[in-house]
């Protein structure tokens, strides 16, 4: 009897979810490990779904780039915490929703608590800079930054607010003592 | 030298650079997102460190991309110090940036590349249709 309960409200639950992603139009959503093939799908799966639609080459550009970048920083960056092997990839759960004027690209994914601190101050940096101060710490960074083991060059937040001229929007959630939850979401316009 | 002529897939650039007499041809073209971007670029930079040795008359490096990710960027920069080296040996060398002529991105990451390296660097714009 728990049982046929439990799978009658595990169906309530994928209506639910169907029904909020209608409501917040979420194209896509996945949470797991983030792998170079499911960039590639991903990004290859919004390309299709963009040309179908009237989106204008340079917005399909820009929602390319942003969801690029997002996908490798969880890849690189996101601690594996729910992963039963040991895996080098990171994961962590990404979104993208189409609104009447607008893209946005969601992720997110578990940090632990002693990096929050940095990467919030170097978020909130990148958002203080207009436009001709964040081409310059562009250059500063590609010029005097190294490439980490694993193969980010520290550019991908910066290249985000270049290209897309919106601010980025984000949050840490706390977990436990030692993790918290990083949500970040970028606007693409679709007016260009 | 043996040429390196790798071709395009969806996430790697086509790449040639052929330093033979007659027919010489330095280019990268198409898109870069590789899964492993030192991996893929290594190779290059240590075929341009050979060719440094010893280079043709002239080089026209030519850059033809599509779209490139910011792991990617670092890359293309290192390879462009690296001919930024061979033009303060004293080599004749020309960058060609080419971008499609409605991508202004790609035209101010051209630019940009431009105001760090120094080396002599042209602007072609191309259209697509």
């Amino acid at each position: 009897m728990t049982e046929t309960n439990d799978k009658q409200s595990s169906l309530d639950f994928v209506y639910d979810f169907y029904v909020k992603m209608k409501k917040n139009r979420i194209n896509l959503a996945y949470e797991g490990e983030i792998t170079h093939q499911i960039t590639k799908a991903f990004t290859s799966l919004t390309e299709n779904n963009m040309a179908l639609d009237d989106d204008s080459n340079t917005v399909q550009k820009k929602v390319f780039h942003v969801m690029v970048e997002c996908l490798q920083n969880i890849s690189k960056h996101a601690e594996n915490r729910h992963s039963v092997v040991t895996s080098k990839d990171g994961r962590g759960i990404f979104m993208v929703s189409k609104g009447e004027h607008e893209y946005n690209v969601t992720t997110g994914n578990i940090i632990r608590n002693d990096k929050v601190a940095e990467l919030k101050k170097m978020l909130e940096n990148i958002n203080s800079l207009d436009k001709e101060g964040l081409k310059n710490l562009y250059k500063q960074q590609m010029r005097e930054g190294r490439l980490s083991e694993k193969g980010g060059a520290g550019l991908g937040f910066i290249d985000i607010v270049r290209k897309t001229g919106e601010k980025l929007i984000f949050s840490f959630l706390d977990i436990d003592e030692s993790n918290s939850f990083f949500v970040l979401t970028s606007t693409i316009s679709r007016i260009s | 030298m043996q040429a390196i002529k790798i071709p395009g897939s969806d996430d790697t650039p086509k790449v040639i650079l052929d330093a033979t007499a007659e027919n010489p041809l330095f280019e990268i073209s198409g898109r870069s997102l590789p899964e492993d971007v030192v991996a893929f670029y290594d190779p290059i930079l240590e075929w341009l460190d050979e060719y440094a040795q010893k280079p043709l008359k002239k080089t026209i490096f030519n850059f033809k991309l599509e779209y490139f990710n910011t792991a990617s960027s670092k890359l293309l920069l290192d390879i462009l110090l690296k001919l930024e080296d061979m033009h303060q040996d004293g080599a004749d060398v020309l960058v060609r940036w080419h971008f499609p002529d409605d991508d202004e991105d790609m035209e101010e990451a051209g630019e940009e590349y431009a105001d760090i390296v120094e080396v002599p660097f042209e602007q072609v714009s191309y259209s697509i249709d």
